[in-house]
Parts: structure tokens; C-alpha cells; sequence
């Protein structure tokens, strides 16, 4: 990596090319009818290109925007370099999880929207370049990281999503010896349930899970932390545990026909669709519900991904109902834009008043009123204000409800020691991830509410560093011994 | 993988199997169920626990065939291992403090009255039960239930064994007989614990009722097995599977019952196809 720190001579205006180079996608005529990933990746040449756009600035703004602080311009010098393994084991140094991350991290709001190229031209597409590095490690059998003599510590983690794997990855990576005990039949969390197949393929997130591992990572699936075991139960045969058991409860919204027959909350439809494979009916046994007419409610990533997914399963038109209007969505995007390619309709400013069944209990419509924006409210979003008179019927089959999702609530019933929120999500210090509870840790969805995968995956790398100093008794000023930075990297086979 | 260490058909609908499951074993109560996926491509079924044994690690699980997925799982056989195994999910039935319990179960459900009974029993309650079906040859666990009941009462439609009648006629002429229950716990087909619950109404007998709402997840996750309790959403996987049965909306709960009724057929005759083309071969070789 000599290189990076050699670096040429400011770009001359001339030689700047403006516009990201667009990564080739599917047409959307064809992935409306398909699961398959909606842009392909870019190629070698691709991303080299790409890679030559980025100014390889000083003082790296892109990594202060990065929750996880993935060395950008380090690696996006080695592609220019076509040193592309390297450019791997570079950004696997911070991030655990790449493919993942290239793919669902919103990087416009966070590396992207602090490149320095971006303040007169778009952007350098970093998330497309971790993407395309990581999946060309992936082909060309990636090398693992060497693990350090075992320390003979032991860390249990609950929960094997975002938060947890890269805690458990991170804490592999120094010696210790890491359980993971995941309530579902599969590793993953939300990026098994929840993120669609067409957004973030289940083969990639296998790969990234055996990755972890591969560093010696124990993963105990169909375990339930509060059931089977206690989180005190935990403590006594573990040094610490980390709690990441994320924001798995729906919120259901009150409204009069929200039990009707085939009104789902997002979380059951996508967890049908995704971690059941729905969409393979009958092949795979279970079903979910294939509406001529799907309404989802909310306008949010989870909101976009149901519409979507109902558009694959052969609805004639997938509805998007939003209290306010398209600029305040809060789905990415590069999501809202993929959703009105595949012709997912949007009602903006419409908001759901009851949902109306027929003789069987199952939905025929959902009854809506028209708004207006008025002054911003608490949130600082303009406020939607009911138009009088403005009901109307929207006929439909499938009802989904992606309002949001509440902390899990198992492991804070079951754990009474631990401070909660009114919230139900459990207090931790930011810095550190500690819970009131001594040697219990937390992090990612169920102590901040839901949130983004990388933001839980920051979260998971913080409470990792405190752990590993608790358990090796290091004090706060020694802390440049704590660096998570694995030192060599060496063929696996 | 679990492995199945007994399996007894006991008789045309209903299937036993006994699963190797320590984990769970250690840790579940009466009242509790756990959810099997048998395979990769199967769908995650909740089964309640009808007896384990802690020392041997093992948890009996007794389900009715009435569609594909409850066909397959009943083509596995002792020694076959099941891909996934999960629980114990739910509450534990409260048996503490339930003074005269009546526990009627009903079908399928007398496989999950068996360990509430005990486990009324056990907490001092004097326990009468009562057990129905539709004929003699589908009543099941009739001997242990003998021996745990104080008194055990037996209903068939079609008077094959026992009363001939419904449980709630049963349920009815005792307690005008001056039984005094205190508690009444019922688990079976919906309509039927619908039935009680109106009886027991009628005479203001507190009454327990067993949810089987469609499951996916268990654990609170998805929303799928929510039920309407007085007004309130809970969801059975985890506020549940037990309920105050004058508080539920029974038409409600046997309408979310009938959601996948076409898939279920769709998917019942894909695997009758399969089932024939496999025969099919076994014939021609």
C-alpha cells in the first residue's frame, strides 16, 4: 500500500470527468417479473474508470462520513492500481461486511455526500466500487485473515445481524473465542428477512456469513436468548455478551381493519417472500398471499422493498400510499427512483383511515383522506393536514403495513436488570455500547431503534473495542493497543 | 439436526414424534410449543409440546395431517433427522392458585391438555377433564390422561366411546351438578373453544383458551398470529398462546385461520402428484 501515501499531484480541471459512471442495471420491464439483483456490478474496466475520478484528497472527508471508517481513498487507489485483492483486505480492515455494505449502505447521505468532487460534480460512486471489490475477492478466493494466539476469552452474542456479526468478526479477530446465538433457522438478521433478494442476494450475504466463519466464529441458530437461556444464564459461562437482537416488532398501525384477512405488516410479507422463498410457492411450502391490487402503507426502504416485491409476485399494480409528499420520503433515493422504474405507483399525500373487509373477513379496500403540507412540525418535516371531504376508496386484495419497527422486546422482559427506554430499546453508552448491566453490551437496532445496517454495524465494531479492552483489563490510555486493524493477511487454503 | 427417536401413528390423522431436543428439553413448560422446519424447503410449523423429558433431552410433539406440510412431516421416520427445531416458544400456562380447573381439550388439542392437566395438577388444583372427538378410533392419550384427571370424562359424536355428544353438553351438566370449577382451561378447534367460552359465560367460570393462530416466525417478529383480545392486538406467539376465552374475537381469529385455504389445496395436490409419481416408480422397478 505504498502508494496511497505517494500521492500524484492535484487533477487538473480538465481531466475531471463529472458524472458517476452509471452501473449497467436489469431493465425494469424484465426485473419487475424476476428476483434477480437489479444492477449487474461494474466490470474490472468499469470500475478503474471510476476509480480515476476520485481526487485522492488529504484530508479524506469521505472517511469521516463513513460510520465504520472504510479507508476510501486507500482502496479506491489500489483499483486504480489494479490491485484489487488488496483493495479487499484494505476495506475488510474496517468493514467485515463489503459486499453488503456496496450494496444497501445509503452513501449518499454518508461517504458520497462528503466527496469533495461532489461539491461541484457528482459524487466519486464509492458504494459502487466496495461492491465491485468486494465481489472480484469473492471470485478469486479471497484470503482470510490470520487470527492471533487465543486469548481464552469467551464473548456470546445475541442476534446474528448486522450488529452482532461484525461485533463477533471483530472480536474473532483478536484472539477470542465468539458464540453467536441467533433465534431464526438462518444467520443474518434483517439481511436474511427483510432486504430483498433483487437488492441484496442471499448467496452473497452466505458468502460474507462463512467469511465470518471462518475466523472461528461459533454461530448456534434456532437459539433463543430469554428462552432457552437468560442473558444472566450467558454470563456465566461467557466473559461478556453483546446484545444486537434489533428492531424486530412491527408497528402496527390502529386502524379499524388491521386484522382483516391478508393485511401484513412488511415484516411478515418479506419475511415470507425472503427468508421462506414465497415466490417459489409450491416448490418451497410456504405461501404468501398474490394480490391483483397491493396497497402498502409507509414510504420508507421497508415500504419500497414490499411494493417491489409485490410487483415480482405478479400484482397488477403495487400502490404506494404517503402521508406527505415525494421530496420527504424517508427511503433512499435510489430506491424510490428503482420503484417508479417498475412502475409502482405513488400516492403521495394520502393517508390510510380504515381498512374494509368483505363477508369473509378478507380486505376489498382501504379508505383514505387527501392532504395538504402545512409548517414543519417537531420532526421538522411540513406537517400533513387532513382535507375535509377529500375520502376515497382504493380497491385492493393485499394490505401491506411498513410503518416502522419497534426493539425486539424478548431479551429486555427477560433481562430485568437492563435499562430500557420508554421506547423499549436498551440504554448504552454511545461510546462504548455498555448497558447498565456489568459485562452486557448492546448495539445497533435495539438501542437506537430501527436504523441503517452500517449504523448497526458501527455500533457492533464500537462495543467490540470496549469488550475486548474489559476483558483484557487494558485502561482507557492505552488505548492505541486496541486498534481492530488485523495485521497480516495469508492464504486460507 | 434433530433426530427423531420414536415415531407412532396413533391412529388415521394423528402422528407422535418423539425428537431429540436437550436445549429445549431443559428449558420448556406446559403450555409451551416449539417450531419445526423439516427440511430446506419446508414451511416453519408451530407445534405445541404434549411431554418432554428433561434427563433424556427429548420433546414429544403430536400433530394432525391435515395438509402437505403436516403430510411430509409425517412421512419421517424414527432415525430421520429434522433440519430446524426452535423453542420453547410462549407462555407458560399459569397453573398457580387455579382452585378447581375443568380442562377440556378437543381433537388434536387433548394432545396439549395432557401436560396442562399435569401441570394443574401438580400446582394442587383438583383437575377434572374432559376429552372429545368425532369417533373412539381419534381419541387420544386416554390412559395418561386417566391417570393425572381426578375425573375423566369422554365425549364422541358419534357415541363410539363414551357420552355421545359435544364437550360443551358434558362441561354443562356438571357444572349445574354443583361441580364449583374455579378455572377452566380449553384447547381444540376453534369453534369449539368458542362453544365453552360461551358456557362459561353463562355461569362466569374464568376460562383459559389455547390459540393456534398461523405462525411464521414465533418469536414476535412478524405479526402473522396476531388475535383481537377485548378490543387490544396481541400476538400469540409471545403475549399468548393462552388467553382469557371471553375476551377473544372468535370470528376474527377463524377468519386469519382460513387465509392460505387456496395454497393449501394448491399446495395438498402438489404433493399427491408427487406422492403418485413416486409410487409410480416404485411400482415399475
Amino acid at each position: 500500500m505504498a502508494n496511497a501515501t505517494e500521492r500524484p499531484k492535484r487533477k487538473p480541471r480538465s481531466m475531471i470527468i463529472r458524472t458517476k459512471l452509471p452501473m449497467p442495471t436489469q431493465h425494469p420491464e424484465d426485473r419487475a417479473k424476476n428476483f434477480n439483483e437489479v444492477p449487474y456490478g461494474y466490470n474490472e474496466a468499469e470500475a478503474m474508470f471510476e476509480a480515476q475520478r476520485c481526487l485522492q484528497c488529504k484530508n479524506q472527508p469521505c472517511v469521516k462520513g463513513c460510520p465504520v471508517e472504510v479507508p476510501i481513498r486507500d482502496f479506491i487507489i489500489l483499483i486504480t492500481e489494479r490491485k484489487f485483492m488488496e483493495a479487499a483486505s484494505l476495506i475488510k480492515t474496517k468493514n467485515g461486511l463489503p459486499a453488503i455494505t456496496g450494496r444497501v449502505c445509503p452513501q449518499e447521505t454518508q461517504c458520497e455526500a462528503r466527496c469533495t468532487l461532489g461539491r461541484r460534480y457528482e459524487p466519486v460512486a464509492i458504494g459502487n466500487l466496495e461492491r465491485f471489490v468486494a465481489d472480484y475477492a469473492r471470485d478469486h478466493d479471497e484470503e482470510v485473515a490470520e487470527i492471533p494466539p487465543k486469548t481464552g476469552k469467551k464473548v456470546a452474542i445475541v442476534g446474528a445481524g448486522p450488529a452482532g456479526l461484525t461485533c463477533a468478526s471483530d472480536l474473532a479477530l483478536k484472539g477470542h473465542d465468539i458464540s453467536i446465538f441467533e433465534a431464526l433457522h438462518k444467520p443474518g438478521g434483517v439481511l436474511i428477512y427483510g432486504i430483498p433478494e433483487f437488492r441484496l442476494p442471499k448467496d452473497t450475504v452466505k458468502y460474507e456469513i462463512d467469511y465470518v466463519k471462518k475466523l472461528g466464529v461459533e454461530v448456534n441458530t434456532n437459539f433463543i436468548v430469554g428462552r432457552n437461556k437468560t442473558v444472566g444464564e450467558l454470563l456465566k459461562e461467557y466473559d461478556a455478551v453483546f446484545i444486537g437482537s434489533g428492531a424486530g416488532a412491527p408497528r402496527l398501525l390502529k386502524l379499524s381493519g388491521i386484522n382483516l384477512v391478508n393485511v401484513y405488516s412488511a415484516n411478515e410479507y418479506l419475511t415470507r417472500v425472503n427468508l421462506m422463498k414465497a415466490y417459489l410457492f409450491p416448490d418451497y411450502k410456504t405461501p404468501v398471499k398474490i394480490g391483483k391490487n397491493v396497497v402498502t402503507i409507509g414510504a420508507g426502504n421497508v415500504a419500497m422493498d414490499s411494493a417491489r416485491t409485490a410487483k415480482r409476485l405478479g400484482a397488477e399494480n403495487s400502490i404506494i400510499i404517503y402521508r406527505r409528499s415525494r421530496k420527504e420520503c424517508p427511503a433512499r433515493a435510489e430506491e424510490v427512483h428503482h420503484a417508479e422504474e417498475e412502475e409502482v405507483e405513488f400516492r403521495f399525500l394520502t393517508n390510510p383511515v380504515r381498512i374494509i373487509g368483505d363477508e369473509l373477513g378478507k380486505v376489498r379496500a382501504v379508505e383514505c383522506l387527501e392532504y395538504e403540507l402545512g409548517e414543519p412540525d417537531e420532526s421538522g418535516r411540513a406537517k400533513p393536514i387532513p382535507i375535509p371531504g377529500s375520502e376515497h376508496l382504493i380497491e385492493c386484495d393485499v394490505v401491506i403495513i411498513a410503518v416502522g419497527n419497534d426493539p425486539n422486546p424478548l431479551i429486555p422482559m427477560t433481562t430485568p436488570e437492563l435499562e430500557t427506554t420508554k421506547w423499549g430499546t436498551i440504554v448504552t453508552e454511545t461510546a462504548t455500547g455498555k448497558t447498565s448491566m456489568k459485562q452486557v453490551y448492546a448495539g445497533g437496532d435495539i438501542s437506537t431503534g430501527a436504523a441503517t445496517v452500517i449504523a448497526a454495524m458501527g455500533a457492533g465494531k464500537i462495543a467490540a473495542k470496549s469488550i475486548h479492552k474489559e476483558i483484557m483489563g487494558i485502561s482507557d490510555d492505552d488505548d492505541s493497543k486496541v486498534s481492530l486493524t488485523p495485521g497480516t493477511f495469508k492464504k486460507e487454503r | 439436526m434433530y433426530e427423531i427417536v420414536d415415531k407412532k401413528d396413533l391412529n388415521a390423522e394423528n402422528t407422535m414424534l418423539k425428537v431429540k431436543a436437550p436445549q429445549i428439553a431443559s428449558s420448556c413448560k406446559a403450555g409451551q410449543f416449539i417450531i419445526v422446519r423439516a427440511n430446506e424447503k419446508a414451511e416453519r410449523i408451530p407445534l405445541t409440546i404434549a411431554d418432554w423429558d428433561s434427563k433424556e433431552g427429548w420433546i414429544q410433539i403430536i400433530f394432525q395431517k391435515v395438509g402437505a406440510s403436516t403430510y411430509e412431516l409425517a412421512d419421517y421416520n424414527k432415525g430421520d433427522k429434522l433440519m430446524d427445531f426452535v423453542g420453547p416458544l410462549g407462555l407458560p400456562t399459569h397453573a398457580e392458585g387455579a382452585g378447581k380447573t375443568v380442562v377440556i381439550g378437543g381433537g388434536l388439542g387433548i394432545a396439549i391438555a395432557t401436560p396442562v392437566a399435569r401441570a394443574y395438577k401438580q400446582a394442587g388444583n383438583h383437575v377434572d377433564v374432559i376429552i372429545g372427538a368425532r369417533n373412539s378410533e381419534l381419541l387420544i392419550l386416554e390412559k395418561e390422561l386417566d391417570k393425572i384427571a381426578d375425573n375423566l370424562y369422554i365425549c364422541t359424536d358419534d357415541g363410539s366411546k363414551g357420552r355421545e355428544g359435544f364437550v360443551t353438553e358434558q362441561l354443562e351438566e356438571l357444572i349445574k351438578g354443583g361441580a364449583e370449577y374455579k378455572t377452566c382451561f380449553t384447547v381444540g378447534p376453534p369453534i369449539m373453544m368458542m362453544f365453552v367460552a360461551k358456557i362459561t359465560e353463562k355461569y362466569d367460570l374464568k376460562t383459559v383458551v389455547s390459540l393456534n393462530s398461523i405462525m411464521l416466525d414465533g418469536t414476535g417478529m412478524c405479526g402473522a398470529c396476531r388475535v383481537s383480545i377485548g378490543g387490544e392486538i396481541k400476538l400469540a406467539c409471545v403475549d399468548g398462546p393462552d388467553f382469557d376465552g371471553h375476551l377473544v374475537d372468535w370470528e376474527n381469529l377463524m377468519h386469519r385461520l382460513t387465509a392460505y385455504k387456496d395454497e393449501e389445496r394448491e399446495a395438498m395436490e402438489e404433493y399427491q402428484k408427487k406422492n403418485e409419481c413416486c409410487n409410480e416408480k416404485k411400482d415399475g422397478a
